[in-house]
């Protein structure tokens, strides 16, 4: 049978990039664009994605009914895989805008990336934009193929604070922060792995890979 | 450990074909630029850079085919620049698959354009395109200003106060072109790139005259640049995508392999 997979929908930008690159991986899956519940729900794999700011994000999300979705994808066991904004909207709560309440699916905390740190002996430049190593901090399916220490496609001004419990993958820039984080049947990356070449293909295709 | 300085292959593209002027004239073709697109993305380039120098509306129709098509091809990230004027311009270029659109005359004709543009895309996909030239003299400190039409028209705006005007205004980097050194294969202008870096807390990209692989090289140190731009070296085949990361990792900067 053609594994489904739903990119969900919730009028943030264009998901054209994550269902191609899905696609390039998976040419024989059915991949759907869609805010539709019943789609969403018989799916195989499900990508939460999220671009620019996250009070726009979360409202959107709340005015399309995501969280009822989240949480029932999450009850079914339907892997998920947030990406960027996707993996922040997941956490507690984002000090951004003013502070705005998330999904609360990981106890976390997004910050905005400090002045004054440095990066290679220079002050950081904020977005994050470009390529960092990713280290390994938990043997996860996601990471199936890929060494510790890969370099991934960031960009983003706001990070999720580092916590073990959850922590797969972490990432430097200044300071510490947290790169990808799972806990039962949910995942999440801060870097863009339709933007990541040949790493964040095989992410995708680990995390297609993925039984729960 | 740190973050990769980005190798940025441009293409120039004028009626849907690669082309590189030396100073805007004696344009070279140098193909389609899908599969030029495809080749640098196979090759380990970090993005590509697509400038639409097309001046008529033909021209930005096929812009839009083009587009579509590469964002499906290729991996990496993606800015689109080259006649971006209002926020359908941008809609419709995020629409077609760029990840960043650069902003280059509008924001000098209407610098609440970038404001707005970053309110409702996010400064992550705004790019502000800057084309200074040096308009002091030897005797003076070093003072650039802001020029359009190619280099031809000055604005009498001074470049370092209009980069931290942008930053204010959202946006989310800066592509920073040299209008003395564009198409002379001398370098980057090194003073004005790290006087821009310094300047500002977004990343820059360093673009123009970039001749050979110490060029790439300089531009990091020297100049503080975040990323390396360059077209005619890798579209003509005087160095591959792997031939220069290698040379600059030989150098000490930080690279993706």
């Amino acid at each position: 049978m053609k594994k489904h997979v739903a990119i969900i929908d919730y009028g943030m930008g264009n998901l054209h990039s994550v269902a191609s690159a899905v696609k390039h991986v998976a040419p024989d899956a059915h991949i759907t664009i869609s805010a539709d519940t019943q789609d969403i729900f018989q799916a195989d794999h499900v990508i939460l994605p999220g671009v620019g700011a996250i009070r726009d994000c979360m409202s959107s999300i709340n005015d399309n009914g995501i969280p009822q979705v989240v949480n029932h994808v999450i009850e079914q066991k339907q892997p998920l895989l947030g990406i960027c904004v996707g993996m922040q909207v997941l956490q507690s709560h984002s000090e951004e805008n003013q502070g705005v309440d998330c999904l609360d699916i990981f106890k976390g905390e997004v910050k905005r990336f400090p002045q004054n740190v440095e990066d290679a002996g220079l002050p950081i430049k904020v977005p994050h934009m470009g390529w960092n190593h990713v280290e390994k901090a938990q043997e996860h399916p996601l990471w199936e193929g890929i060494a510790s220490g890969t370099r991934f496609y960031f960009v983003h001004s706001y990070f999720v604070e580092p916590n073990p419990t959850y922590a797969i993958g972490s990432c430097h820039y200044g300071v510490p922060f947290s790169a990808m984080m799972a806990k039962d049947s949910v995942a999440a990356v801060q870097f863009h792995p339709e933007k990541s070449h040949m790493a964040g293909l095989r992410l995708l295709r680990n995390f297609l890979n993925w039984q729960v | 450990m740190a973050l990769a300085k980005r190798i940025i292959p441009c293409l120039d593209v004028d009626n849907g074909r690669v082309v590189k002027g030396v100073k805007f004239v004696d344009i070279k073709d140098a193909g389609n630029p899908v599969e030029v697109a495809k080749r640098y993305n196979e090759e380990g380039a970090d993005e590509i850079t697509f400038l639409d120098i097309s001046a008529s509306h033909e021209g930005r129709e096929t812009t839009v085919h083009m587009v579509e098509q590469i964002a499906d091809q290729i991996f990496i990230p993606l800015t689109v620049g080259g006649g971006i004027r209002t926020t359908q311009d941008i809609r419709r270029m995020l629409n077609a698959g760029a990840d960043k659109v650069g902003i280059n005359t509008a924001a000098i004709f209407n610098p609440e354009f970038v404001k707005e543009a970053a309110d409702r895309f996010g400064s992550q996909c705004i790019v502000v395109a800057i084309d200074a030239k040096k308009v002091s003299t030897d005797e003076e400190a070093d003072r650039w200003e802001i020029f359009t039409h190619g280099g031809r028209k000055p604005t009498g705006i001074n470049a370092i106060e209009w980069a931290e005007k942008m930053v204010d205004f959202g946006a989310g980097e800066i592509l920073l072109t040299s209008m003395d050194q564009d198409g002379t294969k001398n370098g980057f202008d090194l003073a004005l790139t790290s006087a821009i870096s310094e300047a500002v807390s977004i990343p820059v990209i360093a673009s123009g005259g970039v001749g050979n692989l110490d060029h790439l090289v300089d531009g990091v140190k020297e100049g503080k640049a975040d990323a390396v731009l360059a077209a005619s070296i890798f579209h003509f085949a005087e160095y591959s995508i792997p031939q220069a990361k290698a040379y600059m990792a030989e150098r000490g900067v930080e690279v993706r392999f």
